[in-house]
């Protein structure tokens, strides 16, 4: 028996739904997003009921969370998973930021702070 | 877009790459310093397209979907590290320039038996401009090499580390990972 919260996936089968039903089959997002965007929720409530993709992208966004994150958990392909998110930040439920262009190899003070952090870690 | 200056409570999310051939231990490699177990996903990316049998009048573009496993280290409030490695297509990964843009930096993994598996990552980081290292991923069973074979074997430039380490081990993981940022630090000293 199958049950909503394990994402309608059967081991043998693979995902039960094809991907792009979930989002109605659009296949752009409505707010340009990233693998490494960054999203969390607004604390807002959803005005009306979310379907359940929704429901559970939402569920995934409690504390800071990636695109990518939320599309592995959701076993939904990026380019799905962006589409239900920018629904969720369309209804302003959800609020993201896209990666920042200047954390980049050229800033030396996140350099040094990830080095320090790694080294902590061993 | 805003941009991150900190005021909105948002961390960065920074990049690093797992490269190297089919096999060589990358999503084990990810899994070993991630604190998550490592997850995977699918995006579709944009290719070039670079065949003969374009069709008139269709933009040389492709897409592809392209299988990743990452992982994630929390290294401040401000700063999220995911690791990257791309477990499906691996001949073909450098093709997509969406995967490596924002990139900090980059880990080759070398098996010694099959080197040659990480030319392609090799050329495309230094054509990028990408800093990364050479990490040689030795297995029990490996006769092993020393690091100044394993240079001129991949004609590497003379500032690339090369380091040896243990892909299952999470100190010696994150010991690449540290020689990495000294090496990305050394390069900004350099300019």
């Amino acid at each position: 028996m199958l049950d909503t919260d394990e994402h309608w996936f059967d081991d043998a089968a693979g995902r039960l739904i094809r991907p792009y039903t979930v989002s109605n089959g659009r296949t752009e997002p409505t707010t340009r997003m990233e693998l490494l965007s960054m999203v969390i929720a607004t604390g807002r409530r959803p005005q009306g009921q979310l379907g359940p993709e929704h429901a559970q992208a939402l569920g995934l966004c409690g504390s800071f969370t990636t695109v990518a994150e939320v599309a592995a958990r959701l076993s939904l392909p990026a380019v799905v998973t962006k589409i239900l998110l920018s629904d969720l930040v369309d209804w302003g439920v959800v609020k993201t930021r896209a990666p920042d262009p200047m954390a980049d190899s050229t800033n030396l003070t996140v350099l040094e702070t990830i080095l320090d952090a790694l080294e902590r870690r061993i | 877009m805003p941009l991150n200056d900190g005021s909105d409570g948002f961390p960065s999310a920074l990049k690093l790459l797992i490269a190297g051939g089919f096999g060589v231990g990358k999503t084990t490699f990810v899994g070993a310093v991630s604190e998550i177990e490592p997850l995977h996903t699918e995006e579709l990316l944009t290719t070039a397209s670079v065949g003969t049998d374009r069709l008139t009048g269709v933009e040389g573009k492709s897409t592809t979907t392209v299988a990743m496993d990452f992982g994630r280290i929390t290294i401040s409030k401000e700063h999220v590290l995911y690791l990257f490695g791309t477990p499906g297509q691996e001949r073909f990964w450098f093709m997509w320039d969406e995967l490596s843009s924002g990139a900090m930096g980059a880990v080759v993994l070398a098996d010694t038996r099959r080197l040659e598996d990480c030319f392609p990552a090799v050329d495309f980081f230094e054509s990028r401009g990408i800093g990364f290292l050479v990490a040689v991923n030795e297995f029990d069973t490996t006769c092993r090499y020393e690091p100044d074979d394993v240079r001129s074997a991949l004609d590497l430039k003379p500032d690339t580390p090369i380091v040896l380490c243990d892909a299952r081990d999470q100190r010696s993981s994150t010991g690449v990972l540290i020689s990495l940022m000294q090496h990305l630090l050394a390069q900004q000293a350099c300019r």
